[in-house]
């Protein structure tokens, strides 16, 4: 039932913001998130951890003659992930609150759509469900992108709905053919799908066809380059959803379908996937180096960080695909704080441009403070959440191949490099022309900033609770692999 | 007092928070008050726990507080071991620590960042507290990537001074890379035991074959991060940088305490070095090679503090040079004996820097004695203990580590006596030139020129006393001594033991060493005395051209713009060539090609659409024609 209303909610509030107007949908809407908060964390609060395989499912015919059911439920990875998007949706939308949009029903009710694709990907068990969800997530950002952008959106948008929309269209025909190779009467459902006995060059094939939807989606070098443009361009709550939860679908799609559907065809190609991987995180890295504007350098660092999540997912390892997950979440939470601060930055001196600012924390020492949390999170210092996740993933890595966890560990020092040098030009430093006219944080920022700092340390010091939900479902993942494989 | 373990680090972190978080809301002197508090009663319970363990059974207890971070098959505990060694360590710390927070309550009483300041320097405190105590190196590592964000913040304390953030900013990136050697060690040990705790990894560490190319890759990485944190060649570039922060952090972060981190880590992990001689013999080499090549920098620097700072440096190559050839104790004792008497002379820097108000140029200072007494005569003992005087600290550690290089490699003893020879010089060219003959500064200075107040000079007091004393605690036996600390510390180094047995030294040899070492150091006082005091000679402005030694040498041998030249600038360059290039002419060029293709395809292709049915059925005959003819050719 809970995931049911988790999923349905959302959407039955997105329509009737549709049709209202006024102050009134920002309430309706930041209210509506909190009770899908509230749902959330009854959720993972409830959730039962001996248990290996989804829970609070819904199972229902939906069309018959095609074996396609309406089956949702959790298990602890979605879990994690639908705690994360009802978490971070309250903080989306305050941030949007902060600002005014033209048509903000229209805004609103889009967000709420959003998440309504969002919680059906990650808690659906049938496989074309999980390809409608997948393409319905992609509309609502798509407009949101596209009404909401800055000055280049219609081609920004364009090149990133075409581009991921053929990465769906691969997965798609991926998926009929799995479905067609089931037992008859064929069926959709994800477990019939993890059943299949496919030869290992079958498996080869297919695995470049959803490898390439997933990796398009997270993106995986070198399919990342409608990233940052659209990073760039979005306004800043569409951006918090692209970076904050979306970027996840990817790296979810390959641990659900991916990894337990063809093991072998990973096994093989585990070695491209998790180079292309790493070569990204560096590159990314590099290319944040290079960056003169603000967001677009946190919207590499966002990729950067992605591509250590699929070198994790790719490493095959207990460790590297726990990390994963832990990494998903802390993502989130850090990388909305990041874009977040700067959205703040970019507000109040209408500009991006690194060399423009300077000397904010001569006025605004709490502000100041508080990038800075958010910042050490996001280069993964110890105690901080972002460094559960990235630990784990260079282990698993490393588990891999230690050269390449080498590799990919350069880029804790180029995050150093890229992060410092940038807080460095525009927040500290003696008095400016744009720090004149800076102030501190007021209460509406602190209520959505001190939240999430108090996130980013509890995960740090306690990360028990989410482990301990994560650890049971990668050890059913790996049994599935395994039974598959042989 | 060992359950009670937790609330040493947890005191600081409480006083951290409590001044970070209600600054606003109390009177600026509580902060110092706080702070120094936390760290007075973190003192005390450690005070408490060096003594059960002094009366212990010299077994190791294990504090587990709660599961940190456990998947299917990784499990970490934040968990505190005590032994001799981390109650030692905590001695120092808390000891060192509290003294320095007292002088800072009058060093930073006019500094607007005052609590801000206190706030930092208790989350250093419990950092090195955290690094000390863990039971497990991950525990270790996010000490001591905490110390290098404590560090960072402090370095950039006076953060609208450009330059000094890129102080920070250097000692922070320079760290990471460190670290990352660190990190990779971690993982290493991981894969090769199954575990990252002490007790797991040393007892199986024994069990494992000599010189496996395992242990010594382990050593070699968790070296690496030893080499950052500690300053070693190639990566101690970034702490005379470091001196931009305020002077009591340069005594406790940059001198006293997490410099020494790399010792510790090394002396904790003793049994895989010595699995590993390889590993040891390198380190050895660096430890030794930094000792001389910092202090023939040292030498030549005019800033009070530089000349402060590349002495740490190379002290710490001296502890170093002593774990390379075994001597994990003497690694430890000069650790101790370093901590008091170098914290001694930068927090009598600050003193002499809080009287010329603000000025550090050797060269503008001279004749202080009279003026700052209290300050110069604690200053001049510490100068005796780092030179090595008999009896001050100085002489019983250097002295063991010495021993044991020549028992070793006699090259290694001639570079621990080469550095030792510099280091007196320049120590006592330093406190020639500030405290003896005439005042060269300006008038104003002179009117200005006072004794530090009381919270700065009890501290002054009480380590110069240490500095002069601590030296008891490890009297070798050539000198009727016993060597306390040896004995306290032989649990710890047990295991490793097996692995050192090199014959000792005839007592004879012993003496002859410490002959040598003694005379030329009192050569070496008497040879700057007759320089800078009895020919008063100063050192040159720096507008004046200088030889082209002394010149590469105040250049500090142009490592920092060898680095720049060889890796900021090509990362820079590949950056900009990834951006530029790579990026926008090469991947995205490819992906927006593919795209123009699709559509040029489209719209060649939409073009037959010409909505001309005339056009329609000639095509649709002329395509009946070929499938008539291609069926005619295929019969």
């Amino acid at each position: 039932m809970i995931t049911t209303t988790l999923l349905f909610f959302p959407l039955v509030i997105g329509i009737l913001l549709f049709f209202l107007k006024g102050e009134n949908v920002k309430k309706i809407a930041l209210g509506a998130s909190f009770v899908q908060l509230v749902l959330g964390v009854t959720a993972f609060v409830q959730f039962d951890k001996k248990q290996v395989v989804a829970q609070y499912v819904t199972n229902i015919p939906w069309i018959k003659g095609m074996g396609i059911n309406f089956h949702i439920g959790m298990d602890g990875i979605s879990l994690i992930l639908v705690l994360l998007t009802t978490l971070l949706m309250p903080f989306i939308i305050l941030v949007a609150n902060r600002n005014t949009y033209k048509n903000p029903s229209t805004l609103y009710a889009l967000m709420m759509l959003m998440q309504f694709g969002l919680i059906g990907v990650f808690t659906s068990q049938d496989a074309f469900l999980f390809y409608i969800f997948w393409e319905i997530a992609l509309l609502p950002i798509y407009f949101i992108a596209l009404l909401w952008g800055g000055a280049d959106r219609i081609r920004i948008t364009f090149k990133f709905f075409i581009y991921t929309l053929a990465g769906s269209l691969l997965m798609l025909a991926a998926l009929i053919y799995l479905y067609l190779q089931t037992p008859l009467p064929h069926n959709f459902s994800l477990q019939a799908l993890y059943d299949l006995q496919l030869t290992e060059g079958t498996q080869n094939w297919v695995f470049w066809m959803l490898f390439f939807a997933f990796a398009i989606k997270m993106p995986i070098f070198p399919f990342h380059s409608w990233l940052a443009d659209t990073y760039t361009d979005a306004p800043t709550p569409g951006t918090m959803l692209l970076s904050g939860v979306m970027s996840k679908m990817g790296v979810y799609g390959a641990l659900k379908i991916l990894l337990p559907i063809v093991p072998m065809g990973v096994n093989d190609n585990a070695h491209i996937a998790i180079t292309l991987a790493v070569i990204g995180v560096i590159y990314a890295s590099l290319l944040a180096m290079f960056q003169k504007d603000y967001k677009r350098l946190i919207a590499y660092s966002s990729a950067a960080h992605v591509g250590l999540i699929a070198a994790g997912v790719f490493s095959m390892t207990y460790n590297g695909i726990s990390g994963a997950v832990v990494q998903m979440f802390a993502h989130g939470i850090s990388a909305v704080g990041l874009f977040y601060v700067v959205d703040i930055l970019v507000d109040r001196t209408n500009t991006r441009q690194l060399k423009e600012l300077g000397g904010i924390r001569t006025v605004a020492p709490v502000y100041a403070t508080s990038f800075m949390i958010i910042m050490m999170a996001s280069i993964a210092l110890p105690l901080t959440s972002g460094f559960i996740g990235e630990f784990l993933l260079l282990v698993g890595v490393f588990e891999y191949n230690g050269w390449l966890a080498g590799f990919a560990g350069l880029s804790t020092i180029l995050g150093a490099v890229y992060m410092l040098k940038s807080y460095q030009v525009s927040i500290l430093g003696d008095k400016s022309s744009v720090s004149d006219n800076f102030f501190d944080l007021v209460w509406q920022e602190k209520v959505i900033l001190f939240p999430l700092i108090v996130l980013i340390f509890v995960m740090g010091v306690y990360p028990k609770p989410l482990l301990e939900v994560i650890t049971p479902a990668v050890k059913n993942l790996f049994t599935i692999m395994e039974v598959t494989i042989k | 007092m060992k359950e009670l373990i937790w609330l040493v680090p947890l005191l600081p972190l409480v006083g951290f928070l409590l001044i970070s978080l209600g600054k606003s809301y109390f009177s600026k002197s509580l902060a110092g008050i706080i702070a120094s508090a936390m760290v007075f009663g973190s003192f005390v319970i450690s005070l408490g726990v060096f003594f059960d363990v002094l009366n212990g059974d010299g077994k190791p207890t294990t504090v587990t507080l709660f599961e940190w971070i456990a998947t299917a098959d990784f499990h970490v505990n934040i968990a505190f071991l005590v032994d001799s060694l981390t109650s030692i360590m905590l001695l120092i710390i808390t000891g060192v620590g509290f003294l320095i927070h007292l002088y800072s309550m009058g060093y930073m009483h006019d500094d607007e960042g005052y609590a801000k300041f206190f706030s930092y320097l208790n989350l250093f405190v419990f950092f090195m507290l955290l690094l000390v105590l863990g039971d497990n190196y991950l525990v270790m590592f996010a000490g001591w990537e905490g110390v290098g964000l404590a560090s960072y913040l402090l370095i950039g304390f006076w953060f609208k001074n450009q330059p000094y953030n890129d102080a920070a900013k250097k000692a922070f990136i320079v760290n990471r890379i460190g670290d990352l050697g660190f990190i990779l060690g971690i993982f290493l040990i991981y894969t090769t035991f199954g575990t990252i705790q002490y007790s797991g990894v040393f007892s199986e560490a024994v069990n494992m074959a000599d010189q496996s190319p395992t242990i010594v890759a382990i050593t070699l990485l968790l070296f690496v991060g030893a080499m950052g944190k500690s300053a070693q060649i190639p990566l101690y570039t970034w702490l005379p940088d470091a001196m931009a922060g305020p002077t009591p952090v340069s005594a406790l972060i940059h001198a006293a305490t997490m410099v020494t981190a790399g010792v510790y880590m090394i002396a904790r992990s003793n049994i895989l070095y010595s699995l590993a001689p390889e590993t040891l013999g390198f380190v050895a080499i660096i430890g030794g090679a930094t000792a001389v090549f910092a202090a023939t920098i040292g030498i030549f620097q005019n800033d009070i503090k530089k000349v402060l700072a590349y002495s740490t440096v190379s002290q710490l190559g001296y502890m170093f040079l002593a774990l390379g050839v075994g001597a994990f104790t003497g690694g430890v004792f000069h650790l101790i004996t370093h901590a008091f008497f170098k914290a001694l002379l930068f927090l009598g820097a600050g003193s002499v820097i809080h009287a010329m108000g603000g000025e550090q140029d050797i060269r503008k200072m001279g004749g202080l004695k009279k003026y700052i007494p209290i300050t110069y005569m604690t200053f001049l003992l510490g100068t005796l203990a780092i030179s090595g005087i008999p009896p001050f600290s100085g002489f019983f550690s250097k002295d063991e580590i010495l021993a044991h290089a020549f028992n070793v490699n006699p090259i290694f003893w001639v570079l621990g006596v080469l550095g030792s020879m510099m280091t007196t010089f320049y120590m006592f060219r330093l406190f020639f030139l500030t405290f003896m003959g005439t005042f060269r500064g300006t008038e104003d200075q002179k009117h200005h020129l006072h004794e530090s107040p009381k919270t700065m000079t009890i501290p002054l007091v009480v380590l110069s006393v240490l500095a002069v004393i601590a030296g008891f605690i490890g009297i070798p036996h050539v000198l009727g001594g016993n060597h306390w600390l040896e004995h306290f510390l032989a649990p710890v180094f047990k295991d490793s033991a097996i692995h050192h047995h090199g014959s000792e030294l005839k007592v004879s040899t012993e003496y002859a060493l410490m002959g040598v070492t003694v005379t030329i150091t009192i050569l070496m006082i008497l040879f700057a005395r007759n320089k800078f005091v009895t020919k008063r000679f100063v050192p040159a402005d720096d507008s004046v051209k200088q030889g082209f030694i002394p010149r590469l040498l105040a250049n500090k041998y142009y490592v920092d713009e060898f680095y720049n030249a060889i890796i900021v600038k090509p990362l820079n360059g590949l950056a900009s060539f990834s951006y530029k290039f790579l990026e926008l002419k090469g991947v995205d060029a490819i992906v927006n090609g593919v795209g123009k293709l699709v559509v040029f395809i489209s719209s060649q292709a939409r073009k037959l659409q010409t909505g001309n049915t005339g056009f329609y059925i000639f095509a649709m005959v002329i395509g009946i024609l070929i499938i008539l003819a291609l069926n005619l050719f295929n019969k």
